[in-house]
């Protein structure tokens, strides 16, 4: 067995998922990209990071980018004729232009500024961007890994699942995962647990586990699903994001503007239920006006009849948060 | 033995035979099971953004869009179920209230789709607020009408206007919306063309109306309304009526004309006869004389403006002859005025044109004769067939009549001008007159005919070849000017019409366009040609005549059949 069949192999033993939210099993999309017959192919570290409560690819670069661009070098060693492109948010590119500009010198590594929000973060709308246009979801198939950047096989992961590759090649990998807590936190941060970890177990862990009447929206501050004290014995799935909701204090349609103005502004406005869809939520959310029985319709239609994950996600906060809080 | 080149799939209990590589809704179509579209156009990529095509296939979870998924063999598919008609009246509904109705003046108020799904679907349309209400109406010169609060984000019309090769109707963030707008740049102007007309299911863009304006001057005793008709609509006309693309209509559209009260009614292929005969004797004498070469047909006024604005360095490669539709209103406020002792101030010429261009030829002053527009209102195909709605007239029941002698007998030279190759054809039928001095065996040249977007041809005329070009598209264009960059010896004459197929496919015809409609629009004028005594321009009587009784006198032919063009800056003004 040569090395490039070596790493596959030991990244699938390792078990490691993706870390960017959707749990794809990393081994399997590196095995499409690689071997996807094309004299070019590319390599996307995404660290587009978008969504508010999610900041974890922020804490890896200031704490171990050397194992991030060490986890991208595999990729490159083990796709042929490969580019790389770190794909940062505008503000992140401001942070770290430099520091990674050093850490890459004399590899094929570009350092890419995103000048667009959530969205871009969808590996499909990121090669749009990276193309030159504007975010907008493409259809799959084909996949990236088999028709991405400029039609070409390219393999798109999250910061952290490169800094898990480096981990795995050191032998040192412990199916751990970054978690991140705010909101009414004591101590608002990133915590490497095991990954599955509760989430009952990460505010503990944490000593982030409230004292007063709570709520924690898990999964993402704009699309994650608003959970109850009593339905915390669960892992965190989608972006490992926890954020803590004093009940009291908080507003629940303060909070749903919150949400409609993100993703009536984050949208592509590409297809009917999500473009159309958001803005009649935002529009009853505004006026204090719910008429359920057309929310659950538009619900419906977001969940079943999006075009791409996004709008597949923005049903699950305001239902969770209709049904358990207001 | 298993067919390669068919899969078998079930569509709502039915075995279906397909080919593979065709979508759900292609099988569906060929198939009359029926799955309801808003933004698919078959000329189009398709968008799957307005989520109406939606089916569901056993085994697989949640729906799927018809137009975009491929059919496989063995599938199971279903295009009816509660859920499927639930999320298609839901989203119909956020798609009908984004939309302000305008039903009353609306272009497709007749095939709404919109409106025909509300019923079958039982929307509520009414329960909410349009939500673009107040969007701005724009116009584009003398020709078209945006009002975008009718849009509903389809794209057919930012992505056909890239097709063409112009990109001036883009996608561009307002507040917390992408809105469809023209573009701000100076480097960038719409062409007229009106393709975006054509591809809207929404009846958000149309033709400047004039059809009203031709109403008082029909009614004044002291004006005499001569119309005229244009090649490429006596076969698509019909179309409005009803009926089948492709039935030649000319005799009951020249009825019902007569019958809104037009003193005469002229055909403006005969002037594409007289365009046919100076345009040969151009392309025959820049070859003797070394002109600048090859030499471009100009009766496109999209394409004349595309090159005076983006192209102006191949100005001098447009032949100086003017349209068949600035012709014939020339030859009638002069030659025909005359001959009658009518003063041409008193006639009144609306021509009917595929086409809404032809609105913005119309305002060009260069072609105006001491002050007198030849042309003085233009009607598109749609138009004409409301103005005959408006007046209680049915195409279908009229009994047909014949055209008025003077300007109204055409060869069928003249009418293949509404197909993509039929003006090169008609000057090929009459350069090889001009250039041998005997006449042709075969006039059918089948290599330029045909609905590719581009068609290469070399001829060979008495031993000179002589190679064409026809395209149609600007973006077509754009690449025989590329290649033409590279070597300038590559073409003697070049064919363009912006529109796909050439007028047969305007953007002033009958919604929906589409290939196929093209193609039987194209093949009824082709059948008018075959049928015709007389196929060769310069073999018309009526041509013969008008050279020897006036155009014959250089002065006269250059009054009425030749001009110039310049350069241009952007002419659409936008106000944000």
């Amino acid at each position: 067995m040569n090395k490039k069949e070596d790493v596959i192999l030991k990244i699938k033993e390792s078990g490691l998922t993706g870390r960017g939210g959707a749990g794809f099993p990393t081994s399997t999309k590196w095995e499409m990209v690689k071997n996807q017959k094309a004299n070019k192919k590319f390599i996307i570290c995404n660290s587009s990071e978008g969504e508010p409560g999610v900041f974890k690819d922020l804490y890896l670069w200031e704490q171990y980018p050397e194992e991030v661009v060490e986890g991208i070098k595999i990729a490159l060693e083990t796709i042929d004729n490969s580019i790389a492109y770190i794909y940062l948010n505008k503000e992140y590119y401001k942070k770290l232009k430099i520091k990674l500009e050093k850490l890459c010198k004399g590899l094929p590594i570009v350092i890419f500024e995103k000048k667009w929000g959530y969205l871009g973060g969808e590996e499909t709308a990121a090669c749009e961007v990276i193309e030159g246009k504007r975010p907008v979801v493409r259809k799959k198939p084909p996949f990236p890994g088999e028709a991405g950047l400029w039609g070409f096989p390219t393999l798109i992961n999250n910061v952290e699942t490169f800094y898990h590759v480096a981990k795995i090649m050191k032998g040192e990998y412990k199916n751990t995962k970054f978690f991140c807590v705010s909101g009414a936190a004591k101590k608002e941060g990133v915590w490497e647990f095991p990954a599955d970890t509760t989430i009952r177990k990460v505010l503990q862990e944490s000593g982030n586990m409230p004292e007063f009447d709570f709520f924690v929206q898990v999964g993402g501050g704009a699309a994650g699903e608003i959970l109850l004290p009593a339905e915390l014995d669960q892992p965190v799935l989608g972006a490992s994001s926890i954020i803590i909701f004093d009940k009291k204090k908080t507003d629940p349609y303060e909070l749903m503007k919150k949400w409609a103005d993100f993703f009536l502004e984050e949208n592509c406005d590409k297809c009917v239920p999500c473009r159309e869809g958001v803005y009649r939520i935002s529009e009853m959310v505004k006026a204090k006006n719910l008429d359920r029985e057309f929310l659950d319709d538009l619900f419906f239609v977001l969940e079943n009849t999006s075009f791409c994950s996004l709008g597949k996600s923005v049903a699950t906060p305001f239902r969770s948060l209709i049904n358990k809080v207001l | 033995m298993e067919n390669k080149n068919k899969i078998i799939l079930d569509i709502d209990g039915k075995k279906i035979e397909a080919t593979p590589g065709q979508t759900i809704l292609e099988v569906a179509n060929d198939n009359g099971i029926f799955i309801p579209t808003l933004c698919h156009h078959p000329d189009l990529k398709e968008k799957a953004s307005c989520r109406m095509c939606l089916v569901e296939i056993k085994g697989k979870k949640g729906m799927y869009t018809a137009c975009s998924t491929k059919a496989e063999n063995g599938m199971e598919v279903l295009t009816d179920s509660p859920s499927i008609l639930r999320a298609r009246q839901t989203n119909l509904e956020l798609m009908f209230v984004q939309h302000k109705e305008e039903c009353g003046d609306c272009i497709v108020s007749h095939n709404c789709k919109l409106l025909e799904y509300a019923k079958k679907f039982k929307v509520r349309i009414n329960r909410l607020p349009d939500r673009k209400t107040g969007y701005p109406v724009y116009q584009f010169g003398p020709a078209l009408i945006f009002d975008s609060s009718k849009c509903i984000d389809c794209g057919n019309c930012t992505e056909m206007c890239r097709k063409q090769g112009i990109s001036f109707l883009e996608k561009r963030q307002k507040d917390t919306f992408y809105q469809i707008k023209p573009c701000l740049e100076e480097n960038k102007d719409c062409i007229y063309c009106g393709q975006c007309i054509v591809h809207c299911p929404v009846g958000a863009f149309e033709a400047v109306g004039e059809f009203e304006n031709v109403e008082d001057p029909l009614k004044d005793k002291t004006k005499k309304v001569i119309f005229q008709v244009a090649p490429a609509i006596r076969t698509s006309i019909g179309e409005e009526f009803g009926m089948e693309p492709g039935v030649n209509m000319l005799g009951q559209m020249t009825a019902a004309i007569r019958k809104l009260g037009a003193y005469k009614v002229f055909d403006t292929s005969v002037a594409a006869d007289v365009t046919t005969v100076e345009e040969a004797k151009e392309l025959v004498s820049r070859i003797k004389n070394k002109g600048t070469m090859p030499m471009f047909t100009s009766c496109c006024p999209a394409w004349v403006k595309y090159l005076e604005f983006f192209r102006s360095d191949y100005l001098p490669n447009l032949t100086s002859v003017r349209s068949p539709q600035i012709i014939l209103g020339g030859l009638i406020k002069n030659y025909f005025a005359e001959k009658e002792g009518i003063d041409p101030k008193d006639i009144v010429v609306v021509s009917v044109m595929p086409c809404v261009s032809k609105k913005y030829e119309i305002t060009r002053e260069e072609l105006w004769m001491d002050g007198i527009k030849p042309v003085d209102y233009v009607l598109t195909t749609r138009e004409l067939g409301r103005l005959f709605y408006n007046h209680k007239i049915d195409l279908k029941k009229i009994e047909p009549e014949e055209m008025d002698d003077a300007l109204g007998v055409p060869t069928g030279a003249g009418v293949i001008y509404g197909a993509s190759g039929g003006v090169m054809e008609s000057a090929l039928r009459t350069a090889y007159k001009e250039i041998t001095g005997s006449e042709l065996e075969n006039i059918n040249f089948e290599s330029v005919r045909g609905m590719e977007g581009t068609k290469k041809a070399e001829v060979d005329v008495a031993g000179k070849k002589i190679k064409v070009a026809v395209v149609s598209g600007i973006a077509n264009a754009q690449k025989i000017l590329q290649e033409l960059g590279e070597n300038p010896h590559l073409y003697d004459y070049v064919e363009v019409m912006a529109c796909p197929g050439g007028c047969i496919g305007g953007g002033g015809q009958p919604v929906p366009t589409d290939k196929e409609i093209r193609k039987k629009r194209a093949a009824g004028l082709y059948s008018i040609d075959k049928d015709k005594k007389i196929r060769l321009a310069h073999q018309s009587p009526i041509v013969e005549k008008l050279y020897k009784d006036f155009l014959g006198e250089e002065k006269n032919a250059h009054k009425i059949c030749h001009t110039k063009y310049s350069k241009k800056k952007r002419e659409v003004e936008i106000k944000e």
